[in-house]
């Protein structure tokens, strides 16, 4: 219900705080493309702004540093509500390659609640995109779990689901 | 000054319009782009070298009894780098164009789990490939005795949303 009451306040303008925390600018340079003219976010009513206390969303890009984890809190708390929490990227989304690094909490929902994930390394600009319309309700998510499993009396595989 | 004005007015009159329809219309991306790497069980033979070679240990084998392997691929944390396409020696898996990934819960969407059966070895009685199933199982990510997230046992307390 959150989710719905979100998609209505947020359908005529979203702003968006966009935040480093740890990514390797990848992702950065992704989103600012989504902002020029040729991708054209600002058609959403997204609008970039300089200060949490001015935003509806958090992009948060980057695997979170052990270092940035204080600041990041204190940044989402700063966030006035209702508010959403987008992870972009892979490393964002589930700690990409540095998933188990010493130094690395490994994805943002280990620390702050997400809302929606655009994973890719980096995404590209039509697949955030995507994501800023699958969040304003406009397309459809085209991800789905997969299990399968092969058995050998049969040809083909067979969907399963075991508890994970 | 005013006509330099009125000249650049015009030069933005005449590229005329630039955005692209992207969420309304597709957009398809370029020849050698790698999106989400897609499995093809039926071909898989479980002999492990996509967990070998995956730089975000993003692919997992545990042998769940004697003859079922099960291959989890935790694909949020893919990086699309298509080194598992490149070293499967059945072609399984292929690098497909989609990179509509965003969803609002990745860590399960993105999951893909199969379970392959395999021949046993009438030594140890584990799963084997028969080519070479001697050096493999020294791999990282080879038989992994638990499947592993990134932020799993992250010692910070995740904040709560408004909703709970
Ligand atoms: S594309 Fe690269 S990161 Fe993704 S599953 Fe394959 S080897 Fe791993
Ligand atoms: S490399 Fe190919 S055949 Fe081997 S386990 Fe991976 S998907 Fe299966």
């Amino acid at each position: 219900m959150f989710k719905k009451l979100c998609q209505k306040a947020f359908s005529k303008s979203l702003w968006v705080y966009h935040v480093n925390v740890g990514a390797c600018n990848g992702c950065d340079i992704e989103v600012i493309d989504v902002l020029t003219p040729y991708y054209d976010a600002e058609r959403f009513g997204i609008k970039l702004v300089a200060s949490p206390r001015h935003a509806d969303v958090l992009l948060v890009c980057g695997p979170v540093t052990r270092q940035v984890v204080p600041a990041v809190k204190r940044l989402y708390d700063a966030v006035p509500d209702p508010k959403l929490v987008i992870a972009i990227g892979s490393c964002a989304v589930g700690g990409g390659i540095w998933f188990d690094s010493y130094n690395i909490v490994g994805g943002v929902d280990a620390i702050l609640p997400v809302d929606y994930h655009i994973p890719g390394c980096p995404p590209r600009p039509e697949a955030i995109l995507h994501g800023i319309a699958v969040a304003l309700g406009l397309a459809e998510k085209q991800v789905a779990p997969v299990h399968l499993k092969q058995l050998p009396d049969r040809p083909e595989s067979v969907s399963i689901k075991t508890p994970v | 000054m005013i006509g330099s004005k009125l000249k650049e007015a015009i030069l933005c009159l005449r590229t005329g319009l630039v955005t692209l329809k992207y969420p309304f219309a597709p957009h398809p991306p370029e020849e050698d782009f790698r999106g989400y790497p897609e499995v093809d069980v039926d071909k898989c033979i479980g002999c492990g070298g996509c967990a070998a070679v995956c730089p975000s240990r993003a692919i997992m084998i545990q042998d769940i009894d004697q003859n079922t392997r099960r291959i989890v691929r935790l694909l949020e944390r893919c990086i699309y780098c298509g080194r598992c396409a490149e070293v499967c020696p059945e072609d399984a898996i292929t690098m497909t164009k989609q990179f509509e990934l965003s969803s609002d819960k990745a860590r399960e969407d993105m999951e893909v789990e199969s379970q392959i059966f395999m021949a046993t070895c009438q030594r140890c009685g584990r799963c084997y490939t028969p080519p070479s199933p001697v050096d493999k199982i020294m791999e990282p990510g080879f038989r992994d005795d638990e499947i592993k997230r990134g932020g799993q046992d992250s010692p910070y307390e995740p904040v709560k949303s408004a909703e709970e």
